[in-house]
């Protein structure tokens, strides 16, 4: 367990090093895009003095390490404030995000999967195949965009009930202060668009996944046993098929916040949601490298933190894990 | 028993089907992005008479006489022209940084698994390290550092795309490494590098014929994300990506601008996955399941 943690802590310094040595790497700095066109060189010298930018590399390097170890991200160049005041607004709404997402993603993926693969060959299956291939094959910025045409401007120009007349647009509604229930339903409505783009992205992945591997599963000689002996159809297919699927779908939960993230960069730029994708993607736009490189920590922190949990779980549910 | 062979052939059959309408699919795409932007006398990148071209919708005749079969852009330029002219450098990225990306991955993880040592040890931690992010990030940090354009994409796409089939080829040459007739032709005086080429990378190939199918239809995928961003290929070239990026504000007044690119973008991806699925379930049975976890 130890060792896994080290092994984990190794693998995140190594992320940081390499995006440091790309950052690093790329031609222009932020203070090119930080001085104003009129300034003077010595203007843009001073600058890089005061960021710190004129020191070798290893300076650079070590003094970044330093800061980090100490819990010190930076401070943002372009949006003068400290990186992890930045990082501490953004979190919580791609989080939240992702939090919802994963959860539908697999409360709906996999009785899908199994329903596909109880029917297999039917045309039920067909169908779901073909859905599921379909989702998985398309961009999400581009089914965003197909559901805010459907949702939002479709919804109001065929005279859909207002309640199908979806916001597309930011996190709350603008303007009007709203307080208790009210505030958190605004933002549940603000969220229905974002979150079933991620979560039938994910969806449809894991019900690809999970019909191949339960089919594999039906037709093994305990499920037969299990039928034979009288067991109801939720008895096999709960305490027989899903528990053995288990510790493969638990794998999966980890290995699948790498494509979530990936998903919510493009919805929270649709969108425009204040989270960590946004904020990634406008700090690269602006050459703003200690916000990227904090993104990026967390990124890395979040995906190694995923895997350590799935390894974790995984005796919970395989006994043969257990040791 | 013999309900469970019918309809065994028949998923054997109508796999069979599906990949005739993904090769279908992707042969017409290859052949019309070819043909239409040359045998076409409309120009996809310049800009004429723009109030009176603009937002034609689908499948209308302009005032020059010309028609528009998915009618035209903000600037009147034809859409389906400028679709399949997108489609070339969609296609192209996507293959190109596949392939390569496969490539530099099999040189990587022969070299670790054939040399071992510091050697296999470095690298495989530089793998795993650039596993650990996500490639989006990746990508978006390697895209925004340099000028964006179709040559840095394509990099790009290797940089962050190499490590997993170095992963899979590292694996392979490991197991194909202590089979007798690498022996046998260490035997015959061969050397350590022509064993590794002629005898051990041909066997051991395979799942990383798989990934490169796979990772084509994910490259137009990353390319198209990247340039719906802003920080893949620039306009006035045009790709499917910044093609949605150009009708993102028009969904209301004319959807087919974003949405036409969307389609064709969801087909190739489609049966890029549909042809790397089939290749999947066709290799032996233990590799099969490895790679299902992997790919």
């Amino acid at each position: 367990m130890l060792r896994r943690l080290a092994g984990a802590l190794f693998l995140l310094w190594l992320v940081l090093t390499i995006t440091f040595a790309l950052i690093r790497l790329a031609p222009g700095d932020a203070a090119t895009f930080l001085v104003p066109p009129s300034a003077t060189a010595a203007d843009a010298a001073r600058l890089r003095a005061d960021l710190g930018l004129d020191r070798s590399i290893a300076v650079q390097y070590a003094r970044w390490a330093v800061a980090l170890l100490h819990g010190d991200l930076g401070e943002s160049f372009a949006l003068h404030q400290p990186v992890a005041r930045a990082l501490a607004d953004a979190l919580p709404v791609s989080l939240g995000l992702g939090a919802a997402s994963l959860a539908l993603t697999f409360l709906v993926g996999v009785p899908i999967g199994l329903w596909q693969a109880v029917r297999r060959g039917k045309w039920i299956d067909y169908t779901l195949t073909m859905a599921t291939t379909l989702v998985y094959a398309a961009p999400s910025f581009w089914l965003a965009l197909a559901l805010v045409a459907v949702f939002t401007y479709g919804a109001a120009a065929w005279g859909l009930p207002p309640a199908l007349r979806l916001p597309a647009f930011a996190m709350r509604s603008p303007g009007g202060e709203l307080h208790g229930a009210a505030a958190v339903a605004d933002v549940i409505r603000h969220a229905i668009l974002p979150v079933s783009i991620l979560a039938g992205v994910g969806a449809a992945g894991i019900a690809r996944y999970a019909r191949s591997s339960i089919a594999d599963v039906l037709s093994s000689d305990f499920v037969r046993t299990a039928w034979a002996k009288g067991t109801s159809p939720a008895g096999v297919y709960f305490r027989h098929v899903l528990a053995t699927v288990a510790p493969a779908l638990i794998v999966l939960f980890a290995l699948s916040l790498p494509g979530l993230v990936a998903g919510s960069i493009f919805v929270e730029a649709v969108f425009a949601w204040p989270g960590m994708g946004r904020l990634m993607v406008n700090a690269i736009v602006a050459r703003d490298y200690p916000v990227v490189m904090g993104a990026a920590t967390i990124y890395a922190a979040l995906v190694l933190l995923a895997n350590l949990a799935g390894d974790l779980a995984l005796p919970l549910v395989d006994p043969r894990r257990r040791t | 028993m013999t309900s469970a062979t019918a309809s065994s052939e028949r998923s054997v059959r109508s796999l069979r089907t599906v990949d005739a309408i993904a090769l279908t699919i992707l042969g017409a795409l290859v052949l019309a992005s070819t043909v239409v932007p040359w045998l076409s006398h409309q120009d996809p990148l310049g800009i004429g008479d723009v109030l009176r071209l603009r937002l034609l919708p689908p499948a209308t005749t302009d005032v020059n006489g010309n028609f528009h079969l998915l009618g035209t852009d903000r600037f009147g330029r034809d859409l389906f022209v400028r679709m399949m002219l997108a489609g070339r450098v969609s296609l192209a990225v996507g293959v190109a940084g596949s392939l390569l990306a496969s490539g530099v991955g099999t040189m990587v993880g022969a070299l670790a698994a054939w040399v071992g040592g510091a050697v296999d040890a470095v690298s495989m931690a530089i793998a795993d390290a650039l596993l650990a992010l996500p490639r989006l990030v990746l990508l978006l940090v390697c895209a925004a550092l340099w000028r964006p354009g179709l040559s840095t994409v394509v990099i790009v796409l290797v940089a962050t795309g190499w490590m997993g089939v170095a992963r899979l080829v590292r694996a392979e040459v490991l197991g194909v490494r202590s089979r007798p007739y690498v022996d046998a032709a260490t035997a015959l005086g061969a050397s350590s590098g022509r064993v590794l080429w002629r005898h051990a990378l041909p066997n051991a190939i395979g799942p990383a014929i798989v990934a490169t199918t796979l990772g084509v239809g994910n490259a137009i995928l990353l390319e198209s994300g990247l340039s719906f961003l802003g920080i893949g290929i620039q306009p006035p070239r045009p790709s499917w990506g910044n093609m949605i990026a150009g009708g993102r504000d028009l969904i209301v007044a004319a959807p087919w601008v974003a949405i036409a690119p969307g389609f064709a973008l969801v087909a190739t991806v489609l049966a890029c996955t549909l042809l790397g699925d089939t290749l999947r379930d066709r290799l032996a049975g233990e590799t099969a399941a490895t790679l299902r976890e992997r790919v």
